[in-house]
Protein backbone atom coordinates (compact mmCIF):
# COMPACT_ATOMS: atom_id res chain seq x y z
CA UNK A 1 0.00 0.00 0.00
CA UNK A 2 1.29 3.69 -1.01
CA UNK A 3 1.64 6.45 0.67
CA UNK A 4 -1.44 8.59 -1.27
CA UNK A 5 -3.94 5.88 -0.65
CA UNK A 6 -2.81 5.22 3.06
CA UNK A 7 -3.85 8.93 3.69
CA UNK A 8 -7.04 8.42 1.50
CA UNK A 9 -8.12 5.69 3.74
CA UNK A 10 -7.23 7.84 6.78
CA UNK A 11 -9.40 10.89 5.60
CA UNK A 12 -12.03 8.34 5.15
CA UNK A 13 -11.60 6.60 8.45
CA UNK A 14 -11.36 10.10 10.02
CA UNK A 15 -14.71 11.37 8.15
CA UNK A 16 -16.26 8.35 9.09
CA UNK A 17 -16.39 9.34 12.85
CA UNK A 18 -19.22 11.85 12.21
CA UNK A 19 -22.38 10.91 11.74
CA UNK A 20 -22.25 12.67 8.56
CA UNK A 21 -20.11 11.65 5.75
CA UNK A 22 -19.49 14.14 2.55
CA UNK A 23 -19.04 11.58 -0.41
CA UNK A 24 -18.68 14.69 -2.75
CA UNK A 25 -19.16 18.62 -2.90
CA UNK A 26 -22.90 18.99 -2.15
CA UNK A 27 -23.83 15.04 -1.51
CA UNK A 28 -23.91 13.73 1.97
CA UNK A 29 -24.74 10.54 3.61
CA UNK A 30 -26.29 11.04 7.08
CA UNK A 31 -26.95 8.19 9.01
CA UNK A 32 -29.52 7.91 12.18
CA UNK A 33 -28.49 8.20 15.62
CA UNK A 34 -28.81 4.62 17.63
CA UNK A 35 -31.20 5.55 19.94
CA UNK A 36 -30.67 3.23 23.34
CA UNK A 37 -33.55 3.61 25.74
CA UNK A 38 -33.57 2.22 29.82
CA UNK A 39 -32.91 1.01 31.92
CA UNK A 40 -36.54 0.49 33.19
CA UNK A 41 -36.71 2.74 36.96
CA UNK A 42 -39.17 2.40 39.70
CA UNK A 43 -40.37 5.79 39.00
CA UNK A 44 -42.79 3.83 36.87
CA UNK A 45 -45.07 1.43 37.62
CA UNK A 46 -47.32 -0.10 34.82
CA UNK A 47 -50.13 -1.05 35.77
CA UNK A 48 -53.98 -1.72 33.88
CA UNK A 49 -57.43 -1.12 34.80
CA UNK A 50 -60.06 -3.57 33.77
CA UNK A 51 -63.96 -2.45 33.30
CA UNK A 52 -65.73 -5.95 33.70
CA UNK A 53 -68.94 -4.09 32.90
CA UNK A 54 -67.99 -3.91 29.28
CA UNK A 55 -69.43 -5.59 27.23
CA UNK A 56 -68.53 -9.06 26.78
CA UNK A 57 -67.41 -9.29 23.31
CA UNK A 58 -64.53 -7.30 23.64
CA UNK A 59 -62.44 -9.80 25.43
CA UNK A 60 -62.13 -12.07 22.65
CA UNK A 61 -60.22 -9.46 20.94
CA UNK A 62 -58.25 -8.75 23.55
CA UNK A 63 -57.15 -12.49 23.58
CA UNK A 64 -56.65 -12.58 19.89
CA UNK A 65 -54.35 -9.71 19.95
CA UNK A 66 -52.26 -11.18 22.61
CA UNK A 67 -52.07 -14.33 20.61
CA UNK A 68 -51.12 -12.54 18.00
CA UNK A 69 -48.79 -10.36 18.97
CA UNK A 70 -46.79 -13.06 21.17
CA UNK A 71 -47.68 -15.50 19.07
CA UNK A 72 -49.18 -18.24 21.39
CA UNK A 73 -51.85 -20.67 20.73
CA UNK A 74 -50.74 -21.25 17.35
CA UNK A 75 -50.02 -24.89 17.56
CA UNK A 76 -53.05 -26.00 19.73
CA UNK A 77 -53.95 -28.75 17.09
CA UNK A 78 -51.01 -30.96 18.90
CA UNK A 79 -52.09 -29.72 22.60
CA UNK A 80 -53.27 -31.05 25.41
CA UNK A 81 -56.10 -28.33 25.96
CA UNK A 82 -55.63 -28.73 29.51
CA UNK A 83 -52.45 -27.96 29.12
CA UNK A 84 -52.18 -25.81 26.66
CA UNK A 85 -50.65 -22.10 27.35
CA UNK A 86 -52.93 -19.52 27.91
CA UNK A 87 -51.69 -15.87 28.57
CA UNK A 88 -54.46 -14.43 29.01
CA UNK A 89 -58.30 -16.26 29.50
CA UNK A 90 -61.51 -15.02 29.58
CA UNK A 91 -63.01 -16.02 33.27
CA UNK A 92 -67.00 -15.64 33.36
CA UNK A 93 -68.08 -15.02 36.43
CA UNK A 94 -71.83 -15.57 38.45
CA UNK A 95 -73.32 -14.28 42.03
CA UNK A 96 -75.32 -17.18 42.75
CA UNK A 97 -77.38 -15.20 45.20
CA UNK A 98 -78.19 -12.41 42.63
CA UNK A 99 -77.33 -14.11 39.68
CA UNK A 100 -75.46 -11.03 37.99
CA UNK A 101 -72.77 -12.32 35.62
CA UNK A 102 -69.99 -10.91 34.25
CA UNK A 103 -66.87 -11.76 32.55
CA UNK A 104 -63.42 -10.55 32.47
CA UNK A 105 -59.67 -11.05 31.30
CA UNK A 106 -57.29 -12.55 33.78
CA UNK A 107 -53.67 -12.74 32.68
CA UNK A 108 -50.24 -12.17 34.77
CA UNK A 109 -51.38 -9.53 37.98
CA UNK A 110 -47.39 -7.90 37.58
CA UNK A 111 -47.91 -8.00 41.63
CA UNK A 112 -45.52 -5.58 43.62
CA UNK A 113 -44.88 -9.05 46.11
CA UNK A 114 -44.95 -11.58 43.48
CA UNK A 115 -45.14 -15.03 44.77
CA UNK A 116 -43.81 -16.41 41.63
CA UNK A 117 -40.58 -14.75 42.30
CA UNK A 118 -39.88 -15.41 45.70
CA UNK A 119 -40.23 -19.40 44.76
CA UNK A 120 -37.99 -19.56 42.18
CA UNK A 121 -34.86 -21.57 42.55
CA UNK A 122 -33.38 -19.78 40.10
CA UNK A 123 -33.83 -16.62 39.73
CA UNK A 124 -35.66 -16.95 36.20
CA UNK A 125 -38.41 -15.61 37.76
CA UNK A 126 -38.13 -11.95 37.90
CA UNK A 127 -39.57 -8.52 38.80
CA UNK A 128 -38.57 -5.47 36.21
CA UNK A 129 -37.73 -2.22 38.18
CA UNK A 130 -41.47 -0.75 36.61
CA UNK A 131 -43.34 -3.72 38.18
CA UNK A 132 -43.34 -5.82 35.44
CA UNK A 133 -43.15 -10.07 36.00
CA UNK A 134 -41.20 -11.60 33.74
CA UNK A 135 -39.64 -14.92 33.44
CA UNK A 136 -35.77 -14.96 32.23
CA UNK A 137 -35.95 -18.42 30.28
CA UNK A 138 -32.77 -18.41 29.28
CA UNK A 139 -32.74 -19.97 32.99
CA UNK A 140 -35.43 -21.54 33.85
CA UNK A 141 -35.43 -24.89 34.25
CA UNK A 142 -39.11 -25.68 33.69
CA UNK A 143 -39.61 -26.76 37.48
CA UNK A 144 -42.97 -25.42 37.69
CA UNK A 145 -42.79 -24.24 41.28
CA UNK A 146 -44.23 -20.53 39.93
CA UNK A 147 -46.92 -21.91 38.60
CA UNK A 148 -47.99 -23.35 41.96
CA UNK A 149 -46.87 -20.36 43.89
CA UNK A 150 -49.08 -18.06 41.56
CA UNK A 151 -52.50 -17.36 43.69
CA UNK A 152 -54.15 -16.50 39.26
CA UNK A 153 -53.09 -19.50 37.95
CA UNK A 154 -51.71 -17.15 35.21
CA UNK A 155 -48.54 -18.72 34.06
CA UNK A 156 -48.16 -21.36 31.88
CA UNK A 157 -46.16 -24.11 30.95
CA UNK A 158 -45.08 -25.10 27.24
CA UNK A 159 -45.20 -28.33 27.14
CA UNK A 160 -45.02 -28.99 23.02
CA UNK A 161 -42.66 -28.04 20.72
CA UNK A 162 -43.05 -24.50 19.40
CA UNK A 163 -42.96 -23.46 15.74
CA UNK A 164 -43.19 -19.38 14.64
CA UNK A 165 -41.70 -17.07 17.35
CA UNK A 166 -42.37 -13.72 16.87
CA UNK A 167 -39.18 -12.05 16.57
CA UNK A 168 -39.40 -10.16 20.27
CA UNK A 169 -40.68 -12.98 21.93
CA UNK A 170 -38.79 -16.50 21.97
CA UNK A 171 -40.73 -19.18 23.39
CA UNK A 172 -40.02 -23.10 23.96
CA UNK A 173 -40.67 -26.06 25.31
CA UNK A 174 -39.18 -26.35 28.48
CA UNK A 175 -39.94 -23.08 30.14
CA UNK A 176 -42.82 -21.12 31.68
CA UNK A 177 -44.39 -18.54 30.43
CA UNK A 178 -46.66 -15.46 31.00
CA UNK A 179 -47.79 -11.77 30.20
CA UNK A 180 -45.32 -9.78 29.89
CA UNK A 181 -47.88 -6.40 29.79
CA UNK A 182 -45.96 -6.38 25.86
CA UNK A 183 -42.91 -4.78 27.65
CA UNK A 184 -41.29 -4.82 24.60
CA UNK A 185 -44.03 -2.21 22.84
CA UNK A 186 -44.13 -0.63 26.43
CA UNK A 187 -40.37 0.16 26.09
CA UNK A 188 -41.21 1.81 22.98
CA UNK A 189 -43.64 4.41 24.58
CA UNK A 190 -46.71 1.84 22.82
CA UNK A 191 -49.35 0.27 24.57
CA UNK A 192 -50.00 -3.57 25.28
CA UNK A 193 -51.31 -5.41 22.14
CA UNK A 194 -54.85 -6.39 24.43
CA UNK A 195 -55.15 -2.45 24.97
CA UNK A 196 -54.62 -1.51 21.66
CA UNK A 197 -56.86 -3.74 19.91
CA UNK A 198 -59.57 -2.46 22.11
CA UNK A 199 -58.57 1.37 21.90
CA UNK A 200 -58.78 0.22 18.07
CA UNK A 201 -62.41 -1.57 18.21
CA UNK A 202 -63.25 2.05 20.30
CA UNK A 203 -63.57 0.59 23.34
CA UNK A 204 -61.51 1.53 26.48
CA UNK A 205 -62.17 -1.51 28.72
CA UNK A 206 -58.29 -2.01 29.58
CA UNK A 207 -56.93 1.03 30.56
CA UNK A 208 -52.94 0.88 30.57
CA UNK A 209 -50.03 3.71 32.72
CA UNK A 210 -48.10 4.70 34.66
CA UNK A 211 -49.77 4.01 38.57
CA UNK A 212 -46.75 6.19 40.10
CA UNK A 213 -48.01 9.20 37.54
CA UNK A 214 -50.88 11.18 39.81
CA UNK A 215 -51.68 12.95 36.63
CA UNK A 216 -51.96 9.27 33.87
CA UNK A 217 -55.55 8.46 32.82
CA UNK A 218 -54.69 5.02 34.87
CA UNK A 219 -53.93 7.13 37.96
CA UNK A 220 -57.04 9.70 37.63
CA UNK A 221 -59.40 6.59 36.94
CA UNK A 222 -58.38 4.55 40.32
CA UNK A 223 -58.51 7.47 42.74
CA UNK A 224 -61.77 8.60 41.29
CA UNK A 225 -63.70 4.87 41.00
CA UNK A 226 -63.88 2.10 43.86
CA UNK A 227 -61.66 -0.65 42.29
CA UNK A 228 -60.59 -3.94 43.09
CA UNK A 229 -57.58 -6.36 42.82
CA UNK A 230 -58.56 -9.98 42.98
CA UNK A 231 -57.66 -11.87 46.17
CA UNK A 232 -56.21 -8.37 47.69
CA UNK A 233 -56.26 -9.98 50.64
CA UNK A 234 -53.40 -11.82 49.77
CA UNK A 235 -50.83 -8.73 50.30
CA UNK A 236 -49.01 -9.58 46.50
CA UNK A 237 -50.36 -5.65 45.59
CA UNK A 238 -51.37 -6.86 42.00
CA UNK A 239 -50.36 -3.78 39.36
CA UNK A 240 -54.07 -4.92 37.46
CA UNK A 241 -56.74 -3.16 38.86
CA UNK A 242 -60.66 -4.08 38.28
CA UNK A 243 -63.81 -2.53 38.07
CA UNK A 244 -67.24 -3.83 38.28
CA UNK A 245 -66.63 -7.55 40.32
CA UNK B 1 39.72 -44.82 4.50
CA UNK B 2 38.37 -43.44 7.76
CA UNK B 3 36.94 -40.61 5.74
CA UNK B 4 35.54 -43.39 3.10
CA UNK B 5 33.33 -45.02 5.62
CA UNK B 6 32.40 -41.76 7.32
CA UNK B 7 30.97 -40.02 4.05
CA UNK B 8 29.40 -43.70 3.56
CA UNK B 9 27.71 -44.06 7.19
CA UNK B 10 26.50 -40.00 6.33
CA UNK B 11 25.11 -41.15 3.20
CA UNK B 12 23.01 -44.00 5.10
CA UNK B 13 21.91 -41.03 7.70
CA UNK B 14 20.62 -38.61 5.19
CA UNK B 15 19.17 -41.36 3.14
CA UNK B 16 17.11 -42.30 6.42
CA UNK B 17 16.53 -38.71 7.20
CA UNK B 18 14.95 -38.17 3.68
CA UNK B 19 12.78 -41.49 3.96
CA UNK B 20 11.51 -40.68 7.48
CA UNK B 21 10.74 -37.34 5.81
CA UNK B 22 8.87 -38.52 2.88
CA UNK B 23 6.96 -41.11 4.72
CA UNK B 24 5.77 -38.40 7.52
CA UNK B 25 4.79 -36.20 4.93
CA UNK B 26 2.53 -38.69 3.37
CA UNK B 27 0.84 -39.33 6.87
CA UNK B 28 0.72 -35.74 6.95
CA UNK B 29 -1.23 -35.63 3.85
CA UNK B 30 -3.52 -38.86 4.61
CA UNK B 31 -4.22 -37.22 7.96
CA UNK B 32 -5.69 -33.69 6.39
CA UNK B 33 -7.67 -36.16 4.19
CA UNK B 34 -9.68 -37.80 6.42
CA UNK B 35 -10.08 -34.36 8.73
CA UNK B 36 -13.79 -32.22 8.54
CA UNK B 37 -13.79 -29.93 6.14
CA UNK B 38 -13.24 -26.61 7.84
CA UNK B 39 -16.50 -24.40 7.83
CA UNK B 40 -17.74 -21.74 5.59
CA UNK B 41 -20.04 -19.38 7.03
CA UNK B 42 -22.44 -17.76 4.39
CA UNK B 43 -21.78 -14.46 3.45
CA UNK B 44 -24.01 -11.80 4.92
CA UNK B 45 -27.26 -10.58 3.09
CA UNK B 46 -26.65 -7.42 3.61
CA UNK B 47 -23.50 -5.13 4.71
CA UNK B 48 -19.88 -4.88 4.20
CA UNK B 49 -18.88 -4.38 8.15
CA UNK B 50 -20.28 -6.21 11.61
CA UNK B 51 -20.38 -4.12 14.65
CA UNK B 52 -16.76 -4.58 15.11
CA UNK B 53 -14.21 -6.37 13.17
CA UNK B 54 -14.56 -9.50 12.23
CA UNK B 55 -11.97 -11.50 14.27
CA UNK B 56 -13.34 -9.89 17.57
CA UNK B 57 -16.58 -11.06 16.39
CA UNK B 58 -15.25 -14.87 15.86
CA UNK B 59 -13.94 -14.80 19.49
CA UNK B 60 -16.51 -13.14 21.66
CA UNK B 61 -19.89 -12.75 20.04
CA UNK B 62 -21.41 -15.19 22.67
CA UNK B 63 -19.98 -12.78 25.39
CA UNK B 64 -21.63 -9.89 23.77
CA UNK B 65 -24.73 -11.50 22.97
CA UNK B 66 -24.84 -13.16 26.65
CA UNK B 67 -24.20 -9.49 28.57
CA UNK B 68 -26.35 -7.54 26.12
CA UNK B 69 -29.49 -10.15 26.82
CA UNK B 70 -29.43 -9.39 30.59
CA UNK B 71 -29.49 -6.01 30.00
CA UNK B 72 -32.11 -5.99 27.82
CA UNK B 73 -34.38 -8.58 29.52
CA UNK B 74 -33.82 -7.61 33.37
CA UNK B 75 -33.42 -4.09 33.21
CA UNK B 76 -34.88 -3.06 30.11
CA UNK B 77 -31.99 -1.24 28.29
CA UNK B 78 -32.95 -1.86 24.45
CA UNK B 79 -31.30 -0.35 20.91
CA UNK B 80 -27.68 -1.11 22.31
CA UNK B 81 -25.29 -2.44 19.35
CA UNK B 82 -25.09 -6.42 19.88
CA UNK B 83 -28.79 -7.41 19.13
CA UNK B 84 -29.36 -11.27 18.01
CA UNK B 85 -32.25 -9.52 15.43
CA UNK B 86 -29.47 -7.55 14.44
CA UNK B 87 -27.63 -10.90 13.38
CA UNK B 88 -31.16 -12.10 11.99
CA UNK B 89 -31.36 -8.70 9.81
CA UNK B 90 -27.63 -9.00 8.10
CA UNK B 91 -26.76 -12.68 8.03
CA UNK B 92 -30.06 -14.78 7.94
CA UNK B 93 -29.57 -16.39 4.16
CA UNK B 94 -31.46 -18.61 1.96
CA UNK B 95 -30.50 -21.89 1.63
CA UNK B 96 -32.11 -25.11 -0.78
CA UNK B 97 -31.66 -27.00 2.74
CA UNK B 98 -34.26 -24.66 4.76
CA UNK B 99 -37.74 -24.51 3.55
CA UNK B 100 -36.71 -25.19 0.37
CA UNK B 101 -34.99 -22.05 0.26
CA UNK B 102 -38.00 -19.41 0.86
CA UNK B 103 -37.23 -17.85 4.31
CA UNK B 104 -33.66 -16.28 5.34
CA UNK B 105 -32.55 -17.71 8.19
CA UNK B 106 -29.34 -17.95 10.25
CA UNK B 107 -28.52 -21.56 9.98
CA UNK B 108 -26.15 -21.47 6.48
CA UNK B 109 -24.05 -18.82 9.07
CA UNK B 110 -24.43 -19.90 12.14
CA UNK B 111 -24.24 -23.89 11.86
CA UNK B 112 -21.53 -24.14 10.16
CA UNK B 113 -18.91 -22.82 12.60
CA UNK B 114 -21.21 -24.31 15.41
CA UNK B 115 -21.27 -28.17 14.01
CA UNK B 116 -17.59 -27.65 13.25
CA UNK B 117 -16.38 -26.59 16.64
CA UNK B 118 -19.34 -28.94 18.09
CA UNK B 119 -20.70 -26.09 20.09
CA UNK B 120 -24.34 -27.56 21.47
CA UNK B 121 -25.86 -24.20 21.92
CA UNK B 122 -28.53 -23.31 19.69
CA UNK B 123 -30.50 -19.66 19.81
CA UNK B 124 -32.83 -20.58 17.66
CA UNK B 125 -34.69 -23.11 19.05
CA UNK B 126 -36.77 -20.25 21.35
CA UNK B 127 -35.56 -17.33 19.70
CA UNK B 128 -37.27 -16.71 15.88
CA UNK B 129 -34.19 -17.29 13.43
CA UNK B 130 -36.33 -16.60 10.41
CA UNK B 131 -36.08 -12.69 8.92
CA UNK B 132 -39.34 -11.61 9.24
CA UNK B 133 -41.14 -8.09 9.18
CA UNK B 134 -40.26 -5.68 11.30
CA UNK B 135 -37.24 -7.79 13.21
CA UNK B 136 -34.45 -4.93 11.81
CA UNK B 137 -36.92 -2.61 13.77
CA UNK B 138 -36.63 -4.17 17.27
CA UNK B 139 -33.34 -2.33 17.63
CA UNK B 140 -30.78 0.16 16.05
CA UNK B 141 -27.57 -0.07 14.58
CA UNK B 142 -24.70 1.76 15.36
CA UNK B 143 -24.77 5.19 14.78
CA UNK B 144 -21.63 5.07 12.44
CA UNK B 145 -22.93 1.37 10.77
CA UNK B 146 -23.71 2.31 7.27
CA UNK B 147 -20.19 5.17 7.06
CA UNK B 148 -18.14 1.77 8.51
CA UNK B 149 -20.09 -0.13 5.59
CA UNK B 150 -19.05 2.41 2.98
CA UNK B 151 -15.11 2.37 4.28
CA UNK B 152 -15.08 -0.93 4.18
CA UNK B 153 -16.42 -1.49 1.14
CA UNK B 154 -14.59 1.28 -0.78
CA UNK B 155 -10.95 -0.43 1.60
CA UNK B 156 -11.94 -3.72 -0.27
CA UNK B 157 -11.81 -1.54 -3.61
CA UNK B 158 -8.96 0.23 -2.96
CA UNK B 159 -7.12 -3.36 -2.07
CA UNK B 160 -8.26 -5.03 -5.46
CA UNK B 161 -7.34 -1.57 -7.32
CA UNK B 162 -3.64 -1.51 -5.90
CA UNK B 163 -3.40 -5.43 -6.49
CA UNK B 164 -4.06 -4.95 -10.12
Amino acid sequence: MNAVDTSRRNLLKGGAAAAIVTLAPGVTLQTVQAAVTGPATNAKRWGMLIDANAPEGVWDLAVDACKAEQGWGKDEKDANPATDPQWIRKVSIKDPKTGAKASLPVMCQHCANPPCVDVCPTGASMKREDGIVLVDKHICIGCRYCMMACPYSCRSFVHEDVHGQRPHMPRGKGTVESCTMCVHRVDKGQKPACVEALNKAGSNAIMFGDLNDPNSEISRAVSKYVTQRIRADLGVEPGVHYRGI
Amino acid sequence: MRSASRILSLTILGFVLIAFGIGSGLMATSAQAGEVPLPKPAKAFKGEQCVEPTDVMRRNHFEFLKHQRDETLREGIRGNKYSLNECIDCHAVTSPDVAGGKVRTLKPFCAECHSYAAVSIDCFQCHSGAAQPGIGSQSALPADHADKALVAALEKHLNTGAKQ
